[in-house]
């Protein structure tokens, strides 16, 4: 498609590379600072924080009475059973761990990558990423049916003498999340350190110079400060990006390491995590198209961000579109009885269906719209695309969990499954966690990293001129 | 440490990074070694002008992954072999290569918060009164668009007058003292 052709907005595009730029022309250190800390210093909260605010706060609500009545009557009141034991749940928990994905590969892998148009958006992506998390490590928990006895997973000196057995996936994905989580924490805090300073001194009421002083760590911007951070920062990166990479494998472990056909596969590894960061972007777009226009941050978010969003989707549709192949072909080429009926029960069986708002949600529809320049930087259809995905890679995880699972080697062991309004509710509650914390995050937080955007504004860089004058 | 009383030294203000270089930069060359550049993000040319070229975390970092690998590593061996040996499908009890995986997830977490917890402690953080933050300018401009230059009064070449005369050389927008 010849994308020169598209008429587009000329202040948009920089001149100098012929692409979009990444931040609006016109921006001063004080015009960023003044936007981003604006949103957070305010005393005026906006109507529709409080709107979406409300009806977050109620799913969050919703979730907690679903997790008391499952934490009284136990798993029962969900429809897991023999043989689909693995229901909403666990589909959740890869669901959820896939979408934090993109936050880690925005922050630390374009970071290595020298991709300087992340700037904008890393920060709400980390969030993303933390709070996707946190409703990702619920699920194992709560499915283990005696979620106060979880502490068993961890090498504690106990008195019954009982230690973990680390020949078990399971095992490994406690390890993994848990260092993911931490890890994701600790680079999302660090990085806000330096916003922290510049709201502390930007602050006007007593409470907030305390609380983002606090918060701050008394920042002072000294260069031999910033000089370990960006070594710091640089580190954390490179220790992210492996570990990124390393939490999908581990599990698809989970189910690449079991015997079940439509799970024994090489290809799960990869396969996971491009699904994984596939369905994150889609999640960046859901938040960053709605945040942007809703706060004004055009200048900031631009098109570019939108648009080089969708060029990772496409990317990574691709990849996820192998691994679908490749289970066709190797369902096939296996020769193998059962691995050939599994996919065959998928793609035709009673369940067929959800494989078909998979394939339609995850590669109809998106592999064939993003190679259009014009369709990727139409919000409307990028916002509309990315639940379409969120949505196709949620049935990815149906499909691979349910219908490996319904119908295994001995037709007497056949069921089925029918989630009940307990799975629906614990679902949508934690879509509603997610939205509660983001909401607290974008109203008390600095969303936009201030300190890197400042490192893109006109005359921040140094010219070599300088330099060479400096020395004489 | 008692509490210090007098100047800490002189605080130079600068409207852009390439003022604040040549500054520090000429500074460092006329033998100042007790200084200190600020700015709103992060400027490599500033630290390098001061004489700031090489710091210790990722020493910090490899040190605290390579104890984090090890000790998962022992503790998943000692615990499978020794605390509670137990037969999986006929698996020898030291089966190193499934032990690989937490051992791997740990050298990370542990090298991950070696460089964060060692970064602000090289940084001497969290530090939340500075003598700096004395100075109005400082706090309204140093997190947002302006850059500073400290000459601190433990240097020997120190003097208030001629120090600041010194620093006026550089045009800057501003010379104050700052008190402890």
């Amino acid at each position: 498609m010849a994308t020169s052709e598209v008429k587009v907005d000329e202040r948009r595009i920089d001149p100098a590379t012929g692409e979009y730029r990444v931040i609006a022309p016109g921006q001063s250190f004080l015009s960023v600072t003044e936007k981003i800390t604006r949103i957070v210093l305010t005393p005026h909260t906006p109507l529709g924080w409080f709107a979406i605010f409300g009806i977050a706060g109620a799913g969050t609500t919703m979730l907690l009475v679903a997790l008391v009545w499952l934490f009284l009557k136990g798993v029962g009141i969900w429809a897991i059973s023999q043989p689909v034991a693995w229901g909403f749940a666990i589909i959740n928990f890869v669901w959820w761990i896939g979408i934090g994905h993109a936050g880690t590969l925005i922050s630390a892998i374009l970071l290595l990558f020298k991709q300087g148009w992340r700037n904008s958006i890393n920060r709400f992506a980390e969030a993303m990423t933390i709070f996707a998390v946190v409703c990702a490590a619920m699920f194992p928990l709560i499915h283990v049916g005696r979620p106060w006895l979880g502490y068993w997973l961890l090498p504690l000196p106990l008195t019954m003498q009982v230690w973990p057995q680390f020949r078990s996936p399971l095992m490994w994905d406690t390890f993994a999340v848990s260092t993911y989580a931490t890890i994701s924490v600790v680079f999302w805090y660090l990085g806000m350190v330096p916003d922290f300073g510049t709201m502390r001194d930007r602050a006007q009421t007593r409470l907030s110079q305390y609380f983002y002083g606090m918060l701050s760590l008394g920042w002072r911007g000294s260069v031999r400060h910033w000089a370990r951070y960006e070594t710091a920062s640089l580190l954390l990166a490179g220790l992210a990006t492996p570990l990124v990479l390393s939490v999908h494998t581990v599990i698809s472990f989970d189910f690449a390491v079991a015997v079940l056909p439509g799970w024994h596969t090489t290809i799960f590894p990869p396969y996971f995590v491009a699904g994984a960061i596939y369905s994150g972007f889609a999640m960046v777009l859901t938040l960053a198209i709605p945040l942007r226009k809703f706060y004004h941050l055009e200048n900031l978010v631009t098109d570019r961000h939108i648009d080089n969003c969708g060029k990772v989707m496409l990317a990574t549709g691709f990849i996820v579109c192998y691994g679908y192949g490749m289970e066709a072909f190797m369902a096939w080429y296996s020769a193998d009885h059962w691995e050939a009926f599994t996919f065959w029960n998928r793609a035709f069986g009673p369940m067929g269906w959800s494989y078909w708002v998979l394939i339609t949600c995850n590669l109809a529809i998106p592999l064939t719209t993003l190679w259009s320049r014009r369709l990727r930087t139409n919000m409307l259809f990028m916002f509309i695309l990315s639940i379409i995905v969120n949505t196709g890679m949620w049935f990815e995880r149906f499909v691979i969990i349910v219908t490996s699972l319904y119908r295994d080697f001995l037709p007497s062991s056949w069921g089925t499954y029918r989630a009940t309004k307990w799975d629906y509710m614990t679902y949508f509650g934690t879509v509603a966690l997610f939205t509660f914390l983001f909401l607290l995050f974008v109203r008390f937080l600095p969303m936009i990293p201030m300190s890197e955007i400042r490192t893109m504004v006109p005359g921040a860089k140094i010219k070599p001129k300088v330099t060479a004058e400096a020395g004489d | 440490m008692p509490p210090r009383e007098g100047t800490y030294g002189l605080l130079a203000e600068f409207e852009t990074p390439g003022d604040l270089i040549r500054a520090a930069r000429q500074a460092r060359q006329d033998g100042w070694r007790r200084l200190d550049a600020y700015s709103p993000y992060p400027l490599e040319e500033a630290a390098e002008a001061i004489g700031f070229t090489r710091n210790k975390v990722p020493l910090l970092t490899l040190i605290g992954g390579l104890m984090g690998g090890v000790a998962m590593f022992s503790l998943e061996t000692w615990i499978s072999t020794l605390a509670f040996p137990i037969n999986v499908a006929g698996r020898p009890t030291y089966s190193w290569p499934a032990f690989l995986v937490p051992a791997y997830e740990w050298t990370i977490l542990w090298a991950g918060l070696s460089a964060a917890y060692g970064m602000l402690a090289l940084c001497g953080l969290p530090e939340l009164y500075h003598p700096l933050f004395n100075a109005p300018n400082f706090r309204d401009g140093a997190s947002t668009d302006k850059f500073f230059l400290c000459l601190e009064a433990l240097d020997p070449k120190f003097d208030l007058l001629e120090s600041k005369k010194y620093l006026e050389e550089f045009a800057p927008v501003s010379v104050v003292e700052v008190e402890y």
